[in-house]
């Protein structure tokens, strides 16, 4: 029987008559539901013709006819060159070599062109321990075709012809005879211009000529210029180091002009039971800071007290722990005798001096005082000058050529306003920069790689520099206007050869250094630039207050750095720079303050790591970092809302913050990013007294990397010096362990394989090898990577949410316990659940002052692939070369393999990144896309990507060999980020050639792979680590 | 009577005809070995009738003095430099251009050389087009003629079978004859009732529709014949096909590049800069005469900014806006040199014969199927090359072949095209 229950809705259905009862009957809704309001007005929809249905067989029919409309191919159009230039074979590569010397950064590269356009900058081999090709060289081609690039001269904001510009500014200068007027440059480091300056400037004898460093290192060369009458900046072999002491000089960054990295990771490999062995004392964590085997944190007023103590004097007034390492270094470095060097950072003629005496005293074989660096030639009491007689009217004409001063000057409100009012202001740029858009006259001039010049980086050491492209504007060098402008009738080119043939060449064939792009000579080439002897040894000038030891305690410390990604800013524009994490915060897209945590909690600019549901902690929900606001004074400059990042390893009392940020002229909205630190940078000093102020708000930060420590796991293995030499490798390179039929056997056995083996045996067999010792984590192979595969940048958003697309990331870890051995050990002896809970939890923090390590992570190309298996549609597969194979046009985006994959290193194009008007980035404009690699393919959205071992590199490199009917040789095959390494920490090859380099590295005992035990077997494997840990 | 008369008449004129030839034989050979010379030395430089680099040569004979041309052909610098005016004026005439000396010539071959450039100047053939065209239109109009008689003796036929049952029913109610008339259930009403038929038919219906829908849709994308009318009709039958030129030589970076290169229009001009006139075959059916494919050679001068008549660049270049025919997708990787050139495969094998197609067409239908096919099929050509040694040794081991095909070598990879 089936129940007769009546089920009530509503006490109103008892009510017979309710009309609400009899209207739901035949409604759905009581009330009527107010269509009009969303569908326009009543009376045009009823006396519209169209009715529902009619619509509905429109959209039918579109549809049908757009899609069977689609199924017709597009007509392509191919336009061949009316006359193809010689040189110029279409899909084939065509190298040149040039320099890049745009005032911050010196190299010697090689230049890689497709159809005429440059699309990849590598080094130059030929070229050794010259210049450092490093990530912003790498990234320069990009700046090459930035939309917001200048494109006509402009006289008083108008665009004008060269002749016009010409005739105005040669009347202009006989207006200004005998008026002062400066041109303030870049350092040029060419033989050629500084000749050509020294004619203009004879033929202009009211034009004086003031060299400008952005990033100034005047006072080194105060030093060098007192001790050895040369204007330069002593070179440094730290390959050939035993100990090094570095306070406050970053080494592996742009100390100096940076470019000796590579000889520092030479010596940071075990040969022989050999290494060296360095010790830094900084403020900042810097990359040398993360790199060395004893870090000290010291804020710099206790830095120049050390230095004091480690050239012969007391250690007195330095805290106990701190006097205590300082006696250990000098121990070491007495040690070492003339082995060992001592350098510093501190922007102090007398501290730069005392270190150059230390070192002459011992005989340091480090240092290189007969062949000088010629990359900074600045002198800050010249450009101070400048600056005052700008604001004070006493200079009438300022020519200001490859520097931005009313952006990068430190009173550049006040500096702004005296330059507008100046009677001839005239600015040499490549983009409508901040200096430009004041100036009268704008010359608007090429990039490096569409110019002649020349270079002398190193003393005896000479580059050339040649056009790969022709101008994409209409635009004219420097050089060739002030040809124009002396009456010399030669183009800039004819004029480098002129003076490479009476001077440089001795002989040499010119075809044939254009085309090696570097020559050897022992040519001394007149310097023609002014330098004030005797003034700069006047400490007073750029000695600051912060370097006395008797300054009040007055807020805190600020040491003023620049970024391996942003350098001195010029580069702003740069979305792969911007992009490009900060090798130690991980942060990308901003600079920010760094503090220390206990200064941090003080100062109340510290979020709680955990909070309630409605507070603000120190990461989101999503993981993306925060960060409290701070204003940052200094007498009365105020820079307000800096972002605080809480950095472990900073000294208690000192602040961090990196110049080359807040650029807003000719920089693109999304691109300007950060604040501008050069405000702070009074005197041209990168250390400063400041006092912070908490401000509201909350930053979001881009950070790549939110995981900072390793746990006490072995992704980063390492091992100490003592322990590697004389311990058996099973004891500190152990190979893990798994447990088969309840019996723990080693991964490597056979018995411990579920899946049959590939064979690899016949062809080639691509490995990659990282040595961990050499990788100071520059980050130079990640533009690489970026510029060799069209890898899309996704802006400051997408990154915080973890949608970054770099193929190659380089992972920093911290230690949790003063070293990363201490939280082995602390992992070992957790045990019962309380202390499993709370010690894990405790180990997710850095220490104060944590060891650091690198990691370069790609696709590992595991012979084992967990991708592979859970693909369903076959789009990645297993090539016999050794490659993890990754077909983009089979993808179907279900992202299994990016889960399933142990190392996260699959990348997924949530959305289309080329022509896409949200991420309006170099794919998405015309002139930006001619960077990109026509051997490999633009991505689409919903595919996943990830390293591909380069294989249109290796494919090429065998199609060669086989077109010339030979063998490969070792050495050819090369992907992107180990033919950018010039620590020799990424080598590539092939190990079925048993006389190659990556044979003989795997055959090494320091060879481990990346999470063995879960049995991928990668075909990319990693050197132990070893530092030169000195107990006592 | 009449026949004889004529006969005799013809053999007349026969004879008369043998007598002229005997007599123009001789002069025959001479003009022959002049024309054999003037291809051979002076063709580079001279035509007869217009204006090359030189100028034209079609009764220069007559105009200057035997001596004096042996002298010029001779040595025309030397002639020059003697200060002789009229050397002067043809040298300035034709922008200072040097004439190359050819003392190799003796005078009887300059001799042979003249009498070849004085022929009289050939009257143009005209050929009555409208034979030509009725030719060709003749088997399109038969067959529409079969056809449509076809379906005219079809419709009488119906007509007929119509006329026939009404006249009979006609006469078979005349003359009372009662015929059943069964009233049966319709066809389509059975179908319909019968379920199973139903179901068998519209399963058989949809394989139908789903297989000829997988047929156009795998179809969309493939260009197999796709051959677009192109800005200059350039004939490759007349270029790979009646002149023998190799494909490398106009598509020369496929030896080297992943590009076969469309060639620069410098490559055109360097045969072109003398072949202004076109003179091979005509296809008046499909209007390809003469004065067409000169015309496409003048589009090509106009393109590359050559004036004809001063025979100098003028600068102004149009590039010409080729329509590609053979597009493989972005995410495709081919590299021609590894085909051409390490593999030897000829240019045929994927372009089909070109050498015949007066308007390209894509020959193949480039799909990852049909690559993936010949990879299967071809053997990997390793002879004689360094780097494929120590491979194919132990690749043959490994399969127990001699010969080894692309996809055993790995040619059938993924990353191989995809990256």
């Amino acid at each position: 029987m089936s129940s007769n229950k009546k089920y009530w809705k509503s006490v109103e259905e008892l009510n017979q008559n309710s009309s609400i009862v009899k209207r739901l009957q035949q409604n759905e809704f009581v009330e009527e539901i107010p269509i009009d309001k969303f569908l326009g007005d009543k009376e045009t929809l009823e006396s519209s013709s169209t009715t529902r249905r009619d619509f509905l067989k429109y959209v039918g029919f579109t549809t049908a006819a757009a899609s069977i409309a689609a199924c017709e191919g597009p007509v392509i159009k191919s336009i061949p060159y009316v006359v193809q230039p010689d040189e110029i074979v279409p899909g084939v590569a065509n190298y040149y070599a040039s320099s890049i010397a745009d005032g911050f950064d010196f190299a010697n590269i090689l230049v890689k062109t497709r159809e005429g356009r440059p699309i990849k900058i590598d080094r130059n081999e030929l070229s050794k321990n010259n210049g450092s090709v490093n990530a912003r060289v790498h990234a320069s081609v990009l700046s090459l075709y930035d939309s917001n690039r200048l494109q006509d001269p402009l006289i008083s904001g108008e665009v004008v012809t060269w002749e016009d510009f010409d005739k105005k500014v040669t009347n202009k200068m006989i207006d200004m005879a005998g008026k002062d007027v400066v041109l303030l440059t870049q350092t040029f480091a060419s033989p050629s211009t500084s000749r050509l300056i020294k004619e203009f400037t004879e033929k202009y004898p009211n034009v004086r000529h003031v060299i400008y460093d952005t990033v100034s290192s005047s006072e080194a060369l105060d030093a060098f210029n007192n001790k050895y009458g040369v204007r330069a900046l002593a070179d440094y072999d730290f390959s050939k180091a035993e100990v090094i002491v570095s306070i406050g000089a970053d080494l592996l960054g742009d100390w100096q002009g940076g470019g000796y990295d590579a000889g520092y990771a030479k010596g940071r490999v075990p040969k022989k039971g050999k290494m060296s062995y360095h010790i830094q004392f900084e403020a900042n964590m810097s990359l040398s800071g993360a790199n060395a085997d004893n870090r000290i944190p010291v804020t710099p007023s206790q830095q120049s007290l050390i230095l004091k103590a480690l050239t012969g004097g007391s250690t007195s007034g330095l805290p106990e722990d701190i006097a205590k390492a300082v006696s250990k270094a000098k121990a070491q470095l007495n040690k070492a005798g003339n082995k060992g060097v001592l350098i510093t950072g501190l922007p102090n003629v007398n501290a730069q001096t005392r270190a150059l005496t230390y070192n002459e005293s011992v005989g340091s074989i480090v240092i290189d005082i007969a062949k000088p660096k010629m990359v900074r030639k600045g002198n800050t009491t010249e450009v101070l000058n400048v600056l005052n007689g700008v604001i004070s009217g006493s200079v009438k004409g300022l020519i200001t050529v490859g520097v931005d001063p009313v952006y990068s000057f430190p009173n550049s409100d006040a500096f702004a306003k005296g330059y507008s009012s100046l009677e001839m202001s005239l600015a040499f740029s490549m983009k409508k920069d901040a200096t430009a858009s004041l100036a009268k006259m704008v010359a608007a001039t090429p990039h490096y790689l569409e110019s002649w010049g020349d270079t002398q980086i190193k003393k005896g050491t000479f580059g050339l520099m040649q056009p790969t492209i022709n101008p994409l504007f209409n635009t004219r060098q420097f050089q060739d206007s002030l040809l124009k402008w002396t009456g010399n009738p030669k183009s800039y080119y004819d004029y480098i050869k002129e003076t490479w043939t009476t001077t440089i060449l001795n002989g040499a064939s010119w075809n044939q250094t254009l085309h090696d792009g570097v020559l050897v000579s022992d040519t001394e080439i007149e310097t023609y630039e002014t330098t004030l002897i005797g003034e700069g040894s006047n400490e007073s000038s750029t000695s600051n207050s912060a370097l006395s030891t008797s300054s009040k305690e007055i807020g805190l410390e600020l040491t003023l750095y620049t970024k391996i990604s942003m350098g001195d800013g010029q580069q702003a524009n740069n979305p792969w720079l911007q992009e490009m994490p900060d090798p130690i915060t991980r942060a990308s897209w901003d600079n920010y303050l760094t503090i220390s945590e206990a200064d941090a909690n003080e100062l109340d600019l510290a979020l709680p790591l955990s909070g309630g549901l409605f507070e603000e902690t120190r990461n989101s929900a999503n993981g993306g970092l925060n960060g409290k606001y701070c204003n940052v004074r200094l007498g009365d400059v105020v820079i307000e809302n800096v972002p605080v990042l809480i950095q472990p390893g900073q000294a208690k009392g000192s602040v961090g913050l990196a110049l080359g940020y807040g650029k807003t002229a000719s920089v693109q909205q999304e691109m300007q990013t950060g604040v501008n630190a050069y405000l702070l940078y009074q005197n041209f000093s990168s250390v400063q007294n400041v006092t912070l102020e908490k401000a509201s708000g909350i930053h979001k930060f881009a950070c790549v990397q939110l995981h900072n420590t390793m746990m006490g796991r072995d992704i980063i293995r390492e091992t100490t010096l003592e322990i590697f030499n004389t311990k058996d490798a099973d004891v500190w390179n152990e190979i893990p362990m798994v447990s088969k039929d309840h019996k723990m056997i080693k991964v490597t056995d056979s018995g411990a394989n579920l899946w049959s083996s590939f064979d690899h045996s016949i062809g080639h067999h691509f490995n990659l090898s990282i040595d961990l010792s050499a990788c100071t984590g520059c980050g130079a192979c990640v533009i690489a990577c970026h510029s060799e595969n069209n890898v899309p940048v996704v802006g400051k958003l997408e990154v915080r949410k973890s949608r970054d697309m770099h193929w190659l990331r380089i992972d920093r870890y911290y230690s949790s316990e003063e070293s990363f051995s201490g939280d082995f050990e602390k992992k070992e002896n957790i045990s019962g659940l309380d202390s499993t809970l709370s010690q894990y939890k405790e180990m997710e923090r850095a220490s104060a002052n944590p060891q650091v390590a690198f990691q370069p992570v790609m696709c590992q190309h595991c012979n084992h692939a967990p991708c592979e298996t859970v693909c369903p549609v076959s789009a990645t597969s297993h090539g016999r070369q050794g490659q993890n194979q990754m077909a983009y046009n089979r993808c179907v985006g279900t992202r299994y393999c990016a889960n399933n994959c142990p190392y996260k290193v699959r990348r997924f194009n949530w959305f289309l990144y080329a022509q896409n008007d949200e991420f309006d980035y170099h794919m998405n404009n015309d002139l930006g896309r001619m960077v990109l690699n026509p051997d490999v393919v633009v991505r689409s959205r919903g595919v996943m990507e990830k390293c591909s071992m380069c294989i249109q590199k290796t494919q090429k490199t065998i199609l060669d060999a086989k077109r010339d009917g030979r063998t490969v040789k070792d050495g050819e095959f090369q992907t992107a980020c180990s033919k950018a390494c010039d620590k020799g920490a990424i080598v590539f090859g092939d190990i079925n050639d048993h006389d190659s380099k990556v044979f003989k590295l795997k055959k090494n005992n320091r060879v481990y792979r990346l999470l063995e035990e879960v049995g991928t077997k990668p075909n990319v494997f990693y050197h132990v680590k070893v530092r030169n840990i000195k107990e006592g | 009577m009449l026949a004889l008369l004529l006969t005799i008449s013809n053999v007349i004129n026969a004879q008369d005809e043998i007598a002229k030839v005997v007599a123009s034989t001789e002069n025959e050979d001479v003009i022959k070995a002049g024309k054999a010379l003037f291809n051979a030395n002076c063709a580079a430089c001279h035509k007869l009738d217009k204006k090359a680099t030189g100028p034209a040569l079609r009764g220069k004979a007559d105009k200057y003095d035997r001596e004096w041309l042996y002298k010029w052909i001779n040595n025309s610098q030397g002639l020059i430099k003697s200060g002789d005016a009229k050397a002067i004026t043809i040298f300035e005439e034709n922008n200072m251009s040097i004439m190359t000396s050819f003392p190799q010539l003796s005078h009887t071959d300059i001799d042979n050389i003249l009498a070849y450039t004085s022929q009289p100047k050939p009257e143009p053939i005209i050929i009555e087009s409208s034979i030509a065209e009725g030719g060709s239109g003749e088997s399109g109009v038969s067959n529409n003629i079969i056809l449509a008689a076809l379906a005219l003796v079809f419709l009488l036929l119906v007509v007929m079978l119509v006329l026939v049952n009404k006249t009979l029913r006609g006469i078979a109610i005349a003359s009372g004859v009662e015929y059943e008339v069964k009233s049966r259930t319709p066809i389509w009403k059975v179908f319909v009732q019968n379920q199973f038929l139903v179901l068998v038919s519209t399963i058989f219906l949809l394989l139908i529709g789903g297989y000829f829908m997988f047929g156009f849709l795998m179809q969309i994308g493939v260009n197999q014949g796709y051959s677009p009318v192109q800005p200059i009709h350039f004939s490759h039958k007349i270029h790979a096909g009646d002149n023998q030129i190799d494909c490398n030589y106009c598509h020369s970076s496929a030896r080297k590049s992943k590009t076969s290169g469309i060639p620069s229009l410098n490559v055109c001009m360097n045969c072109h800069k003398n072949i202004s006139d076109y003179n091979g075959e005509e296809n008046l059916a499909e209007g390809y005469t003469l004065d067409f494919y000169n015309g496409e050679i003048a589009k090509l001068y106009d393109a590359v900014g050559w004036d004809v008549d001063q025979q100098v660049y003028t600068g102004e270049e149009k590039p010409v806006k080729w329509i590609r025919i053979h597009n493989l997708p972005d995410f495709a990787y081919f590299n021609h040199s590894q085909h051409v050139t390490v593999a030897g495969v000829d240019c045929q094998k994927c372009h089909g014969p070109v050498e015949e197609m007066e308007i390209l067409e894509q020959f193949v239908p480039l799909t990852m199927g049909w690559c993936i096919n010949c990879h299967r099929e071809t053997n990997v050509n390793m002879k004689d090359n360094e780097y494929y040694k120590k491979i194919h040794d132990e690749l043959s081991k490994k399969y127990g072949v001699e010969q080894i095909t692309a996809a055993q070598f790995g040619g059938i990879e993924c990353g191989k095209c995809h990256y």
